[in-house]
């Protein structure tokens, strides 16, 4: 069967094709639910789970393989907005969002919700500043954008780095992630788990390029919701907040405030666990004073400015048929972020709820320390290293200061706690895989296709015919895929760590030379390429600085309180600096590029650049 | 597109500037100017929600969309009207 993937009629069977994939998951979910009746283990229904979306996502990445360049770099420019909403929104919620957000908003309540705002406003920036112009160009990836505006192979070769470290920084934690899921559904060592997690990403990305991401990432998007919406909804009825918790929640918050005294919540644990922390902090309550404020909003702006400057999710934005399209999709991707951002700290809520409230069933806190100890979600994450309880003052009952846990776990652990059957786990873990891949995916070819276009293509040897550049940029997946689970089973840091670090350093190197290439004329090539290497560089120094204050480069105190999660602020505001001060020591760009911004700046007409090039 | 008139280039660019700015005036709002304010929206009741909670949580999120849907509208009737607008590509 030969498959149309372009034009009309494709376009208008997409609802079809999707409804009748959702159907099928549900249904899947559905059978795995009964045969947990019947008596089917509790780690089969795990591995199924995992191993039948991983298999479905490799089938339509198999299906939809290409050889051409338009297909490969940008789907053919043929996404609609709504699907290309879905798409960049699995893309962007990576396994911080889908794993760790409602864990984070768990443990250290109100401060951790700058997340939350500053992955949504961002898109704000995005369609305002960027996502229209960078579409009518007509470019391949986001260093063709600045190559051609500023001209030059060293402004092309400074956003190639860019983007590589950025995005390099932020694919590890999603390897880190797919590993940790794989590790926990297949019951496999970590190391192991890495590496399968790499196989399944390869296969989608490797074959069929952006077309082929594009629709495995629509596929993901859906589990992700259905896996992340379906235990919420659950426990809201369960416990009585009816069936949309998102706007019944309210009354939970106040109950969890109110035994949040009676509980004796902030007092911290008589001893420490290393690697493992209890609750301390208050779930709604703002810390007090300029300073807490000053730090929510610093952490907003980093995420919102990065958002706008990580290139795998601009040039998802490359692949609408046209700019008004681009537009479109870029709310539509925020409406889609915004479902399963907007339930998170209801998730958060009725899992603790659950945990505390001595009215319900579930409830551990309060509870003699033998009864919590027979658990068997207690046992099962106790045995890999990621939960303790320990009766610290040893009167048998458990105290909010004695049970200890890796805050990542929350939502998958969720389920188990709220006391729903497991098939609802297997849900999750597959839903927290499909976000991970997801991104991974995007971030890859991203990386990929930097190298192979604009390193290689256009600065190495501009004559490389298609076939010879398509295999290189498959290559490239291979070989950087290989180096970030290489990096990832070496476990240097957090997952959200490096979320946070990569959002800083693209919008220290980028944002400015984008923004200005549409929004200032007189931004010419010397301004951007001071503005990508001295923000990137000032941005770098100050994350090392923060972390050895110790070293000859270290500094003793953050500036400001701008810490580590933050040095963005820092890169970006000597990239602005950088970047206008050399515009103006260097003459205008000519007038071929001043009228290249001016039919930039309109929607109708040609792309910029030549639909062959 | 070359039909395009020197004046009217301009007059689309500046409308289409001064809505950005507009847009991101109100988004600047709800990104930190009610959350510089949480200390004290904390004791505000909002349906069960602290406010400052409720904002964090949701109410920002709410402004963003409903602000990015409305963005397209306002951007399109500008391009509408320097006819310099384009096809959607919507599912119907």
């Amino acid at each position: 069967m030969k498959m149309q993937w372009e034009g009309e009629s494709f376009m208008q069977n997409l609802p079809k094709l999707y409804g009748l994939y959702t159907g099928g998951f549900l249904a899947f979910f559905a059978l795995m639910a009964v045969l947990e009746q019947l008596g089917l283990p509790a780690n089969v229904i795990g591995i199924l789970f995992v191993m039948f979306t991983i298999g479905i996502y490799a089938f339509i990445g198999i299906l939809s393989r290409t050889m051409a360049v338009e297909a490969y770099y940008v789907a053919g420019r043929s996404v609609p907005p709504v699907f290309n909403g879905m798409a960049t929104a699995a893309d962007w919620m990576s396994g911080a969002s889908f794993v760790a957000m409602a864990g984070g908003v768990f443990m250290a309540g109100y401060s951790y919700m700058a997340f939350i705002v500053g992955w949504t406003g961002g898109y704000i920036l995005v369609a305002t500043l960027m996502a229209p112009y960078l579409r009518k160009f007509g470019c391949y990836t986001v260093p063709d954008f600045i190559g051609t505006r500023y001209g030059g192979k060293m402004t092309r070769f400074a956003a190639v780095v860019v983007l590589v470290v950025a995005s390099f920084t932020y694919v590890t934690a999603q390897i880190t992630a797919t590993g940790t899921i794989a590790a926990r559904a297949l019951l496999i060592p970590f190391e192991v788990g890495v590496w399968f997690g790499l196989a399944g990403i390869l296969v989608c990305s490797m074959l069929g390029g952006m077309r082929a991401v594009t629709w495995t990432q629509v596929a993901q998007y859906i589990v992700l919701i259905v896996a992340y919406l379906i235990p919420l909804v659950w426990m809201s009825v369960v416990q009585g907040f009816g069936p949309i918790p998102q706007f019944t929640y309210g009354p939970a918050v106040e109950r969890i405030m109110e035994l949040e005294p009676i509980l004796g919540v902030g007092t911290p644990p008589l001893e420490a666990v290393p690697g493992l922390s209890a609750l301390t902090a208050l779930h709604a309550d703002p810390a007090a004073g300029i300073m807490a404020a000053w730090q929510f909003v610093t952490l907003v702006a980093c995420m919102m400015i990065g958002t706008a400057s990580l290139p795998h999710i601009l040039m998802r934005y490359f692949t609408t048929p046209t700019v008004r399209d681009a537009r479109n999709s870029v709310a539509w991707s925020l409406f889609f972020i915004f479902l399963l951002y907007f339930s998170a700290p209801a998730l958060a809520t009725f899992s603790k709820l659950s945990m505390i409230d001595p009215t319900l069933p579930t409830a551990i806190i309060g509870q003699p320390i033998e009864a919590v100890m027979a658990l068997s979600w207690i046992q099962n994450w106790s045995e890999i290293g990621l939960l303790r309880v320990i009766d610290q003052n040893g009167d048998g009952i458990l105290q909010i200061n004695e049970f200890f846990l890796n805050p990542d776990i929350i939502v998958l652990a969720t389920p188990e706690m709220a006391g729903l059957p497991y098939v609802i786990s297997g849900l999750v873990a597959a839903g927290g895989m499909a976000a991970a891949m997801s991104t991974a995916d995007g971030l890859l070819l991203a990386m990929a296709n930097a190298l192979s276009h604009d390193l290689y293509y256009k600065i190495i040897d501009p004559k490389a015919e298609t076939r010879k550049r398509l295999l290189t940029s498959r290559i490239l997946l291979l070989g950087i895929g290989a180096a970030g689970a290489l990096v990832a089973s070496m476990q240097l840091t957090g997952i959200l760590g490096a979320v946070a670090w990569a959002f800083c350093f693209a919008m220290s190197g980028l944002f400015f030379p984008l923004v200005l290439g549409v929004w200032w004329k007189r931004a010419n090539r010397q301004g951007a390429l001071a503005g990508m290497v001295v923000g990137l560089f000032v941005g770098w120094w100050y994350l090392l600085a923060v972390r050895n204050p110790d070293a000859w480069y270290g500094i003793a105190a953050p500036w400001l309180g701008l810490n580590d999660l933050r040095f963005g602020i820092v890169g970006i505001t000597a990239s602005l600096v950088a970047m206008v001060a050399v515009t103006y020591m260097f003459p205008a760009p000519d007038q071929e590029t001043q009228d290249m911004i001016d039919e930039l700046r309109i929607p109708s007409g040609k792309t910029i650049i030549g639909a062959t090039s | 597109m070359a039909q395009l008139s020197a004046v009217d280039r301009a007059e689309h660019w500046r409308r289409t500037r001064n809505l950005m700015i507009g847009h991101l005036v109100v988004w600047f709002i709800f990104s930190f100017g009610v959350h510089m304010f949480a200390d004290q929206l904390y004791y505000v009741n909002f349906f069960g929600w602290p406010l400052s909670y409720y904002l964090a949580a949701q109410g920002s999120l709410i402004v963003f969309v409903v602000q990015l849907f409305l963005f397209n509208r306002q951007q399109n009737a500008i391009d509408v009207q320097f006819g310099v607008d384009e096809a959607s590509h919507a599912i119907k």
